[in-house]
């Protein structure tokens, strides 16, 4: 059985399974790494959304052999060790100052998206506006819409 | 034949400031439980703070009190678990802390954080020092471990207050004691009880002290309403921690020793069950495969990774049998439907008449979370771990399956990741108790999205008609007729409410008829009026979903209003303030136009609309503003539904006692979000047999790009109302009507059916029915950001 090699959230992380496997499997069930959760597996829902050399991805839709040794794969588990000074990524404590999650499945694809959506708007030059925040495709069945929004605001201000 | 003027609006007659004032002198009763520390109890259902039934003939209205005014399901639901002779139990920890176990199941409504506050408030406490958990299904319970119809803080709130009042009380005397004190110079803060000379004794080190030795009833007086600390202001969430850190553990990220992911391969058609399968051996053999086997629903596999499990699933060559509704589709349900429509009662031409029919189309439940359970089943005994809103139901029909005492299965209620009605339901855990038998391994079965969107529970098809008698500037009759393909309720709901329903005014209801009776109010003086359900079983897969039949008699009724002010040239906020029965309910509307600013300029193709509702002892009152431009209709965004956007929502809300403000401003946000789904964006098409929508790139909940930019909630803080009333479904039913009524205005077109876009052009390619589930993509490294 193929072996792989690649770093998930800080550490080398190694394991025998098939290529063909989508990453998102890999984390979950064999790594035990249950922050990115399946909402669709056809990269629709996003509620898989991860970094992957600190861009956001869905691992539902890519095959763990095209994962490289040196692919930095990062879940919401990471997210705040990415950050200088410890304690919890700015977007987790916006979250969390205006109480975005209800039942909090969706939430970690949606921080990770979020925090990549400010990246990109930072390196392109645009603001972080609703306009940005509706290029994100994360659903939340629970309708906290609203509170993303405001959170995502308040979490790029500080980032 | 009667009939009736707006100005004869008047408020009901209670005595509101006297049952508060009862309150504080009023006594209960709990039970001192003998424990080696203390522990106190009291009985869910057996007290309230006021009688929930008022007096009818105290009150002369109009249109006369409809059953749900009186008698509402949250009275059904609570008056269900009052012979339940068990208890809820507050155990005062040797560590200080207070821990309690909910009997109801939290998908995200928040009743955790809110239970925490309502024991903290009567120990004063600090809510973190409160520890809740979900009670494992308890069988002697009985009706008393339900979740459903936004019930569990209207129901829990009392018993709660009163074991943890008894509790505070038997610290303090344990604390009287060992300080020589006095009970009345001692205070209680934070899990310390201090005394005058500044001598202090933690909850910890009084536990055992204040312990009973036999077990004996005791009465207690509960902390005045004037005196709340917690109660009534915004905390956040108990797991908010937990939930963006990705800790929280859903049931599917359980760690249950050899429950490896397992899978179910399911028919093309609704409820399609396999004959045969005519590669089992070389599915077998595939990677990762441990198991598979023919089950009643379908093919199970169990394999190292849900991945393995699903490829395994779409190889399966199956040979199925016919489902519960072969051929069937849109068309040939509402045929069924208009078959069974029940006539209107009150002739056409009193007056002007006014009538509508509209069509309401099959909506998803699904949840983001699909269906899972995890089971081990061994010879004779089970145990289950999912989320579950009726788990004593589950257990009992689980046992049944399994032929097993129901007392050999234990199941393990877990948080859940949203519900909506689905988790009434416990689907999965019965098939995944199933599996596990016929594997002899344990299980941690879940549902592919498709399964979920295809197979699932769905908001079952409808039609509303209504019809209006106008005379003059009075409203002589107000008729509704709701037809329905039948809305499933599961035992646990039906079985509570079959206990009950016989007390609601009119009594001997068969379930759905005591839901609709309970549920249903027109909330104006509308002279004449009735509301009247007939079902059709057409052996869809339906549940309760979130408001049940609100969202759509909401809309037509709604609808009807607006007309019936045209009719009589009044503004529709105008009519609503004149026209609504209670001075409670009036000042909601008012509240709503004002913050509104209700009548302000709008551009061409845009407008404002209103809709209130009256359900689970509250009222609420929506002012939207709806874009119907071209260049907003039309605007493209990639796999996806746009149309008409909502760009501002206002909502007031009364929902009597609120325990925590912010908790409710989020359930009425997603009720709201809910709304503009099941009014625009979100249905499922039958065609052939099944549903055609197997995910959400084809199912358009509503998404960041319909929600509205601008929504301000606001939650009455100076609600008449002693109790809390129900939160968990409260924001769709009058959105759902105000949206309507907008769009009309807006654009001058009158729908005949709901969503408004499902009859437009499929904005996707449906996915296959065989193999059951879409192959997940490769290319994910192309779409970074």
């Amino acid at each position: 059985m193929p072996n792989h090699t690649f770093r998930l959230n800080g550490e080398p992380v190694n394991v025998d399974v098939e290529d063909d496997v989508r990453l998102l499997w890999v984390i979950r069930d064999l790594l035990g790494v249950t922050g990115p959760k399946y909402g669709c597996g056809i990269n629709v829902c996003k509620a898989c959304t991860s970094h992957i050399n600190g861009k956001a991805f869905n691992p539902c839709s890519v095959p763990v052999g095209a994962i490289k040794p040196t692919d930095e794969v990062t879940t919401i588990e990471g997210l705040a060790a990415t950050e200088a000074g410890g304690g919890l990524h700015p977007m987790q404590q916006a979250w969390i100052d205006n109480d975005v999650a209800q039942c909090g499945y969706c939430q970690p694809g949606q921080i990770m998206a979020a925090v990549a959506k400010v990246r990109q708007c930072r390196a392109e030059g645009r603001e972080v506006d609703d306009a940005a925040i509706e290029e994100l495709r994360n659903i939340c069945r629970c309708g906290t819409y609203n509170r993303i929004r405001e959170a995502i605001k308040a979490g790029a201000e500080k980032m | 034949m009667p009939t009736h003027r707006a100005t004869t609006t008047r408020s009901r007659p209670t005595a509101e400031p006297a049952h508060r004032a009862d309150v504080k002198r009023r006594s209960f009763l709990g039970l001192l439980v003998a424990a080696p520390v203390l522990v106190t109890a009291a009985e869910i259902g057996r007290q309230t703070l006021v009688d929930s039934v008022p007096d009818a003939s105290a009150v002369a209205l109009p249109s006369a009190p409809q059953p749900a005014e009186l008698y509402d399901l949250l009275d059904v639901i609570r008056d269900s678990a009052r012979p339940t002779a068990n208890l809820i139990t507050v155990k005062v920890n040797k560590d200080g802390t207070v821990s309690f176990a909910l009997p109801r199941s939290d998908n995200g409504q928040g009743i955790i954080t809110s239970t925490q506050m309502i024991i903290a408030e009567e120990m004063n406490l600090d809510p973190d020092q409160v520890v809740v958990t979900l009670a494992d299904a308890r069988p002697e319970l009985v009706f008393n471990q339900l979740t459903g119809g936004s019930s569990t803080t209207f129901s829990t709130y009392t018993p709660i207050r009163v074991a943890a009042a008894l509790a505070q009380g038997r610290l303090l005397g344990a604390a009287a004691n060992e300080l020589d004190q006095d009970v009345s110079v001692l205070t209680s803060r934070q899990g310390l009880i201090t005394g005058p000379n500044g001598r202090s004794l933690p909850f910890g080190d009084l536990t055992a002290k204040a312990a009973a030795p036999v077990t004996e009833a005791a009465n207690v007086v509960l902390k005045q309403r004037e005196k709340f600390t917690v109660i009534g202001k915004n905390r956040t969430k108990s797991d908010a921690l937990a939930m963006v850190t990705g800790k929280k553990k859903f049931t599917t990220d359980l760690r249950i020793p050899d429950a490896l992911p397992t899978v179910i391969c399911r028919a093309p058609d609704l409820n399609g069950f396999p004959r045969s399968v005519g590669n089992l051996d070389a599915v077998r053999a595939m990677p990762g495969v441990t198991d598979v086997v023919k089950v009643g629903s379908g093919v199970a596999v169990r394999a190292k990774t849900y991945g393995q499990a699903i490829d395994a699933v779409d190889a399966l060559e199956v040979r199925w049998a016919a489902g519960t509704v072969p051929g069937a589709d849109d068309e040939s349900v509402l045929r069924k439907l208009r078959a069974a429509e029940l006539p209107l009662a009150v002739p056409k031409g009193v007056g002007t008449t006014l009538e509508s029919d509209t069509v309401f189309y099959f909506r998803s439940n699904s949840s983001l979370e699909t269906n899972c359970a995890i089971a081990d089943v061994r010879a004779n005994s089970a145990t289950i771990w999912g989320p579950a809103k009726s788990p004593i139901a589950a257990q009992n029909d689980i046992a049944r399956k399994l032929g097993i005492p129901q007392n050999a299965v234990t199941f393990h209620v877990m948080e859940g990741g949203g519900s909506f009605g689905r988790k009434l339901f416990y689907d999965a855990a019965l098939e995944a108790a199933e599996v596990s038998k016929a594997m002899g391994k344990p299980v941690k079965l879940m549902w592919t999205r498709a399964d979920d969107s295809r197979q699932g529970r769905v908001h079952p098809m409808a039609t509303t008609r209504v019809r209006a008698n106008v005379v003059g500037d009075a409203v002589a009759s107000f008729e509704i007729r709701h037809t329905s393909v039948a809305t499933e309720t599961n035992p646990g709901l039906s079985e509570a409410i079959t206990a009950s329903a016989q007390k609601a005014p009119g009594g001997n209801l068969t379930v759905s008829e005591s839901i609709w009776e309970t549920t249903q109010v027109t909330p104006y003086n509308v002279g004449v009026s009735t509301r009247f359900l007939s079902e059709v079983d057409m052996r869809f897969n339906t549940s309760s979903m979130r408001n049940i039949y609100s969202p759509d008699v909401a809309t037509a009724r709604e609808l009807m209003v607006d007309r019936i002010a045209a009719q009589m040239g009044k503004d529709p906020y105008e009519f609503r303030s004149e026209f609504t029965k209670l001075e409670r309910w009036k000042k909601v509307v008012d509240r709503a136009a004002k913050e509104a600013d209700w009548g302000k300029s709008m551009a061409d193709g845009t407008a404002q609309g209103i809709g209130m509702h009256v359900e689970y002892k509250g009222v609420a009152c929506a002012v939207v503003e709806l874009d119907c431009r071209p260049e907003t209709v039309n605007r493209q965004i990639r796999q996806a539904r746009t149309g008409p956007r909502v760009t501002k929502v206002t909502y007031v809300v009364d929902v009597g006692l609120v325990i925590n403000p912010r908790g409710v401003r989020a359930q009425m946000m997603g009720g709201i979000n809910d709304a503009l789904a099941m009014t625009l964006t979100s249905s499922l098409h039958l065609t052939d047999g099944h549903f055609v929508e197997a995910s959400w790139d084809n199912y358009f909940y509503t998404r960041q790009w319909n929600t509205p930019p601008e929504m301000n909630i606001i939650v009455v803080e100076d609600s008449d109302a002693p109790e809390p009333g129900g939160v968990g479904e409260f924001g769709i039913a009058a959105t759902c009507g105000a949206i309507a009524c907008a769009y009309v205005r807006a654009t001058g077109k009158t729908p005949t059916y709901f969503p408004l876009d499902h009859k437009d052009p499929l904005p996707f390619t449906p996915y296959p029915t065989s193999p059951p589930v879409p192959p997940s993509p490769t290319n994910g490294l192309e779409t970074t950001f």
